[in-house]
């Protein structure tokens, strides 16, 4: 019956929102919409899952003092600072449980949550995303190695991309007649990305959606099983 | 002087943020050429009459507010500059901050655009393309109040709006999922809403086959060359195109790095090569 009961109410539920789409009417429709804000409902609650298992993970590996388990206590006592200006003074317009904090605001300019965000977490993101230029450029100094036809294809194509995707690619060739626009390194840039780029990226797409077919279908019919804490 | 990989990676990143540096403190003023989607896109919104609705969803975070943030202010700056309603939702639980954040600058333009009546922020709702289907169901639904609270009946911006149905179109600035392709999927497959939208230069190849016949995404903006060829349009000189000479050098110094990393392994193959021959003729 514990296992039983889930795969009925996913037989059930998966079925419905399949007809629903085929038979955009009542009672479908209606059951459908229903299930939507359903999943919204509990989409929130996973959020709160997230939290529950962001706390655990760290504190076990601060108690077993894991390797670099500095950075787990760091991530722990950024967590809680936020939580506790967040409840405490609230975000934006919102107050938190003590009001406003305007004896805070009036010091740092704004409420304590959103001069954290503004001033430590949107520096500190932008900062890892920006670290990916330097990897970036050092994978291309490794990687882009002339060896065969097939990596050949790959750095020319790589480096016309890279030029086309600069302001200084359009004024290398910006001399070149309207004729031979085709060439134009910007406009050379644009045919790579609309036409062979579309088409791999089309074929990637249309596989994995077959891929997502397949294994939608299989959990719907009980074949896959491991959505329940276990494959057997 | 043999050079360990270690020490190359550190020469390479110490070169690379000198090369980006310098452009930002003195700018050399490359001109960027306006690509054919983000025409599209930049068509889309001035064709729209003025007086009418549509959606700017805040997809992303801070991370990458460095490429998406100026085409956001764009998009917004444009949108007013055509008298058009914003209405910004996100799918992100940062972007409402964001979005925030780009009203409050753009404001010191356009002094004299009021919340409520030409830009509302409806703020952040879980859920992803179910949400958005939702809200093609009622808008009202979903977002019963906006970002500060007030009911969303009690928002005169909102007061035609029902459903996704009467929004123009709608742009998702999206660096990740759920972002443009759910928006595809469900604001105009589903409602037939007209959709465009602005992504990463890392994730743009993946959305462009959905600029198609069937007007699945109605032009891209694809990275900061892209945020700058809309200021450009605009006739704007601001943050994206401020930051585009840096890009520029970079993609320049890495074919650098390119052809000395090439140059290292022709080398490396022929010292192999010329060992190989001696160790035959020694044999």
């Amino acid at each position: 019956m514990k296992r039983t009961l889930p795969l009925v109410v996913v037989f059930m539920i998966g079925m419905i929102v399949i007809l629903s789409e085929f038979i955009p009417h009542r009672p479908f429709s209606k059951i459908n919409e229903t299930l939507e804000n359903w999943f919204m409902i509990i989409s929130g609650f996973a959020m709160l899952l997230g939290q529950i298992s962001l706390i655990q993970v760290n504190t076990s590996k601060i108690r077993n003092r894991d390797e670099n388990w500095q950075y787990n206590l760091a991530g722990m006592i950024s967590f809680v600072l936020m939580l506790f200006v967040g409840f405490m003074w609230g975000m934006e317009k919102a107050p938190g449980l003590a009001g406003h904090g305007e004896s805070l605001q009036a010091v740092l300019g704004m409420k304590p949550f959103d001069y954290l965000f503004e001033y430590v977490y949107t520096n500190l993101s932008a900062t890892m995303f920006s670290l990916l230029a330097f990897f970036i450029a050092s994978a291309a100094y490794r990687a882009f190695i002339i060896r065969s036809f097939e990596s050949n294809l790959l750095m020319i194509t790589a480096v016309i991309v890279i030029l086309g995707r600069s302001s200084f690619g359009a004024m290398l060739t910006g001399w070149l007649p309207e004729s031979w626009n085709i060439l134009h390194l910007p406009k050379l840039t644009d045919f790579i990305m609309e036409f062979p780029n579309s088409a791999a990226q089309r074929a990637i797409m249309i596989s994995a959606a077959l891929g997502i077919i397949g294994s939608s279908l299989r959990i719907i019919l009980g074949i896959e099983r491991s959505y329940l804490g276990s494959d057997k | 002087m043999k050079l360990t990989p270690l020490l190359e990676r550190r020469i390479i990143y110490l070169v690379l943020l000198i090369a980006v540096t310098i452009p930002l403190l003195i700018p050399i003023g490359w001109k960027t050429e306006v690509s054919y989607h983000v025409r599209m896109a930049y068509d889309l919104i001035e064709k729209t009459p003025a007086g009418k609705a549509v959606i700017i969803s805040f997809d992303y975070d801070p991370s990458t507010m460095t490429e998406l943030h100026p085409m956001a202010m764009s998009m917004i700056e444009h949108a007013w500059k055509k008298d058009q309603i914003i209405i910004a939702t996100a799918l992100w639980p940062q972007g409402p901050q964001l979005a925030d954040k780009a009203f409050t600058e753009m404001l010191k333009k356009f002094p004299d655009k009021k919340y409520g009546v030409d830009y509302v922020n409806l703020g952040y709702k879980v859920g992803g393309m179910v949400t958005i289907q939702a809200m093609g169901r009622s808008m009202e639904t979903v977002y019963p109040e906006d970002n500060s609270g007030t009911l969303y009946q009690d928002i005169p911006a909102l007061k035609k709006i029902r459903t996704l149905k009467d929004i123009s179109w709608i742009s998702s600035l999206s660096s990740g999922v759920p972002g443009i392709k759910e928006w595809v999927m469900a604001g105009h497959d589903m409602n037939g809403v007209s959709v465009t939208g602005g992504t990463t230069a890392i994730s743009a190849p993946g959305f462009i086959p959905y600029i198609n016949s069937q007007n699945q995404l109605i032009g891209l903006l694809g990275g900061l060359k892209a945020a700058a060829e809309y200021e450009s349009l605009l006739g704007l000189v601001g943050p994206a195109s401020n930051k585009m000479d840096s890009q520029s050098i970079a993609h320049l110094l890495i074919l650098v790095f390119i052809a000395i990393g090439n140059l290292k392994a022709w080398r490396k193959r022929k010292a192999d090569r010329e060992k190989n021959t001696l160790g035959v003729k020694n044999a």
